[in-house]
């Protein structure tokens, strides 16, 4: 019985994945397609700051919707549903909600958020007092407008497809013929408008496809979800890349990928409402974006930041072996002569035994430090180099900090400037003679090509300050 | 009418923000080939000014000629610097792609950026001094990097007349320098350069002419003629300890060597 089930098992999953169903075949390329168009519209989207214009467009079409069925039962009894009249009611309806929220915007001491929102919930609103009027009428239960709050998917035709494939081909050839001029739109709108572009045609064609994306998506994902599907694949793919037009396409790969899987689920377990699996996928895809994207993905920032931490801890450890040691040698050669104890360790930088142990641990892993006969620490040859390179560079920063605080860095970025590069040069080089002045040994590693100086310290009052 | 040869003539604009003026009457004709400095107080209408001669706020009355022309028709002859925070740092594009979209305008519509494009907008970079930096998103760089960004986005339309909107306002020392040395380069090509300025230490060492701006034009000139304690009193009102401060710079500057 067991194996039975099993096996029946194993076939499902084979029928649903290799797409032996015609129904899967059809729902998957519709919402695919549909998936991809809205990935990359929704990237202008988002990157125009208008993610929730999509939002207010897909609610607002509700009461076309209705108002488009009622017309057309009224015209000829039972033609309420043929769908081109129905879409161009939602797209009549969408258009004038986002009219209306402009408008509003005009008016002083309404915002733009509070704007849409009124918008959004007048239109939605009034969309289901429509159809539920239309479910009372004798007609009317039959009619399945609710089908475009939540999305029929699964219960796409061939015929929807082919309506889905247009307007996603016409959307996505859109954008892919006019990315140059929407990403300056996204990026410097004042700038375009001053260049002589038609900045206000240019949105109003944006938010043209946003309308249509959302009106032929109503009907696979449901109103109240497409906003999700033009919203997450961008926000996952800025993980992803740092350029314009790679955030568009893999925006649209989001999409698209985001539909299938949302489809197979929901084919697999027909007890789901596919555009709400469909949706649940895309939220998965930007964990894992979030999580795990090379560009800002958590993952790799926790990385960066502890490699950063260890070697900041490391830096520590070395500069207080060569201050312990300071005092105690005449030339940098001797720095590994001399042995260094725990206990001396512990008492310069406060460290906790606890927090010293791994510390050293790590520094031996490394080949800075050794233990010698006497459970004393030595450094090494390397250690050495790396120790004299960190002294240098903190007082080269302690030495920046008191006289040139006031200068700005070159480099804003930490992580990809180190500190020697982001000071002027000229200011480095004064530092230099500061440093060289109160620390002359220090000078030495850093110049391997410079004309030894001599060994001899400076009295401290000849110092440059 | 306009004079042919001036880059900029204004007259009579005045422009309104609902019902309440904060530009009356403007007349200026601005010179060729200088460095000109806009400068007054905050509120002023300094970037106003600016926004409302490239058509990016409507003007309530007035006329504004470029070289002659409309703005319409010398567009290509202008180029445009805003100020830094109005965009979005965060953006996906590297400092390389802001500084292209300056040729986009002589690309043309749906015409893919070019090669050529490309090396040029590079060159731009390289002109102010980022060349090491070109494929940085452009949040990875400094205040004064970002500044200098835009400065050569404005440079590759190679234009003949150039509006910029604080362009010196929080940068560092050496993006201080590369905006005054390509000023020069400018005004060497014959080019002209009208600049938000708010620094008034410097107006003296870097600009050739001021406009003096407070709502209304108050003068305009060349520096050693215009920019003097007495026109400052007018466009700032009576804050004297600034006032002091320029008089003792000015006093410097003055000086034989």
């Amino acid at each position: 019985m067991i194996a039975t089930a099993y096996v029946f098992a194993a076939t499902e999953w084979a029928r649903v994945f290799l797409l032996q169903d015609y129904n899967t075949r059809v729902v998957l390329c519709g919402t695919m397609i549909l998936g991809v168009a809205s990935g990359v519209v929704g990237a202008l989207m988002l990157l125009r700051k208008r993610a929730l214009v999509a939002d207010v467009a897909s609610h607002a079409a509700l009461p076309g919707i209705g108002a488009a069925y009622l017309t057309m039962e009224a015209i000829r009894p039972d033609s309420g549903r043929w769908l081109p009249g129905l879409l161009l009611g939602a797209t009549i309806s969408a258009s004038a909600g986002l009219l209306f929220a402009q408008g509003m915007r005009r008016i002083r001491r309404i915002k733009e958020d509070a704007a849409l929102a009124i918008t959004l919930s007048l239109f939605f609103g009034m969309g289901v007092v429509l159809l539920t009027w239309i479910q009372s009428l004798p007609t009317g239960h039959a009619a399945g407008l609710n089908e475009f709050i939540f999305g029929k998917a699964a219960a796409l035709l061939a015929s929807d497809i082919t309506g889905i494939a247009i307007a996603a081909v016409i959307a996505v050839g859109v954008v892919a013929l006019l990315r140059k001029e929407f990403c300056l739109l996204c990026f410097d709108a004042e700038y375009a408008h001053a260049g002589g572009w038609p900045v206000t045609g240019l949105d109003l064609l944006l938010t043209a496809l946003v309308i249509v994306i959302t009106v032929v998506g109503m009907q696979s994902v449901g109103l109240l979800l497409i906003v999700a599907l033009m919203v997450l694949p961008p926000t996952s793919a800025r993980f992803w890349t740092e350029r314009f037009e790679p955030l568009v396409w893999i925006s649209g790969g989001f999409g698209g990928a985001a539909a299938m899987l949302g489809v197979l689920l929901s084919a697999l377990v027909p007890k789901f409402a596919a555009g709400a699996v469909i949706v649940l996928s895309g939220s998965f895809m930007f964990a894992l974006s979030f999580l795990f994207g090379t560009q800002r993905g958590l993952w790799w920032r926790y990385r960066a930041m502890s490699a950063a931490q260890r070697q900041i801890a490391l830096d520590d450890l070395l500069r207080a072996c060569y201050e312990i040691l300071e005092p105690q040698i005449s030339s940098l050669e001797e720095l590994t002569e001399k042995p260094l104890t725990q206990a001396a360790l512990l008492e310069t930088h406060r460290w906790s035994p606890a927090r010293l142990r791994p510390l050293l641990r790590h520094a031996e892993l490394a080949d800075l430090l050794r233990r010698d006969s006497q459970e004393n620490w030595r450094l090494t040859a390397n250690g050495r180099r790396a120790a004299i390179q960190a002294v240098r560079y903190h007082r080269l920063c302690e030495l920046y900090l008191i006289h040139y605080a006031d200068v700005p860095l070159l480099g804003a970025d930490r992580t990809a400037d180190a500190f020697e590069h982001s000071i002027r040069p000229e200011i480095l080089e004064q530092l230099e003679t500061m440093l060289e002045a109160r620390s002359p040994r220090l000078m030495i590693p850093a110049n391997p090509h410079a004309p030894l100086n001599p060994m001899v310290g400076m009295p401290e009052s000849e110092a440059v300050s | 009418m306009a004079d042919p040869i001036s880059p900029l003539s204004v007259h009579d604009l005045t422009v309104a923000y609902q019902r309440q003026p904060v530009l009356w009457n403007v007349d200026y004709e601005a010179p060729a080939a200088r460095l000109i400095a806009i400068v007054g107080p905050n509120g002023a209408g300094k970037s106003t000014l600016i926004k409302s001669l490239l058509e990016l706020i409507p003007r309530a009355t007035g006329e504004v000629h470029f070289f002659g022309q409309t703005y319409q028709q010398s567009r290509h002859r202008v180029a445009y610097v805003p100020q830094r925070t109005t965009v979005d740092w965060d953006f996906p594009v590297t400092a390389h792609d802001v500084v292209t979209m300056g040729l986009y305008g002589r690309l043309g519509w749906f015409r893919p950026v070019t090669r050529a494009a490309k090396r040029e907008a590079l060159e731009a970079l390289e002109r102010v001094g980022l060349a090491d930096f070109a494929k940085r998103q452009i949040s990875q760089l400094s205040g004064g990097q970002q500044q200098r960004v835009f400065l050569a986005r404005a440079l590759v339309q190679q234009a003949d007349l150039y509006l910029m909107d604080e362009p010196f306002a929080g940068v560092d020392a050496a993006t201080e320098r590369t905006i005054v040395g390509l000023l020069q380069g400018l005004r060497s090509e014959g080019k002209t350069a009208l600049v938000v300025h708010h620094d008034l230490q410097t107006v003296n060492e870097y600009f050739d002419d001021v406009l003096l701006l407070n709502m209304r034009v108050i003068a305009a000139g060349p520096v050693a003629t215009v920019f003097n304690a007495e026109n400052l009193k007018r466009t700032y009102g009576g804050k004297l300890a600034l006032l002091d401060q320029v008089g003792h710079q000015m006093v410097l500057a003055g000086r034989p060597q």
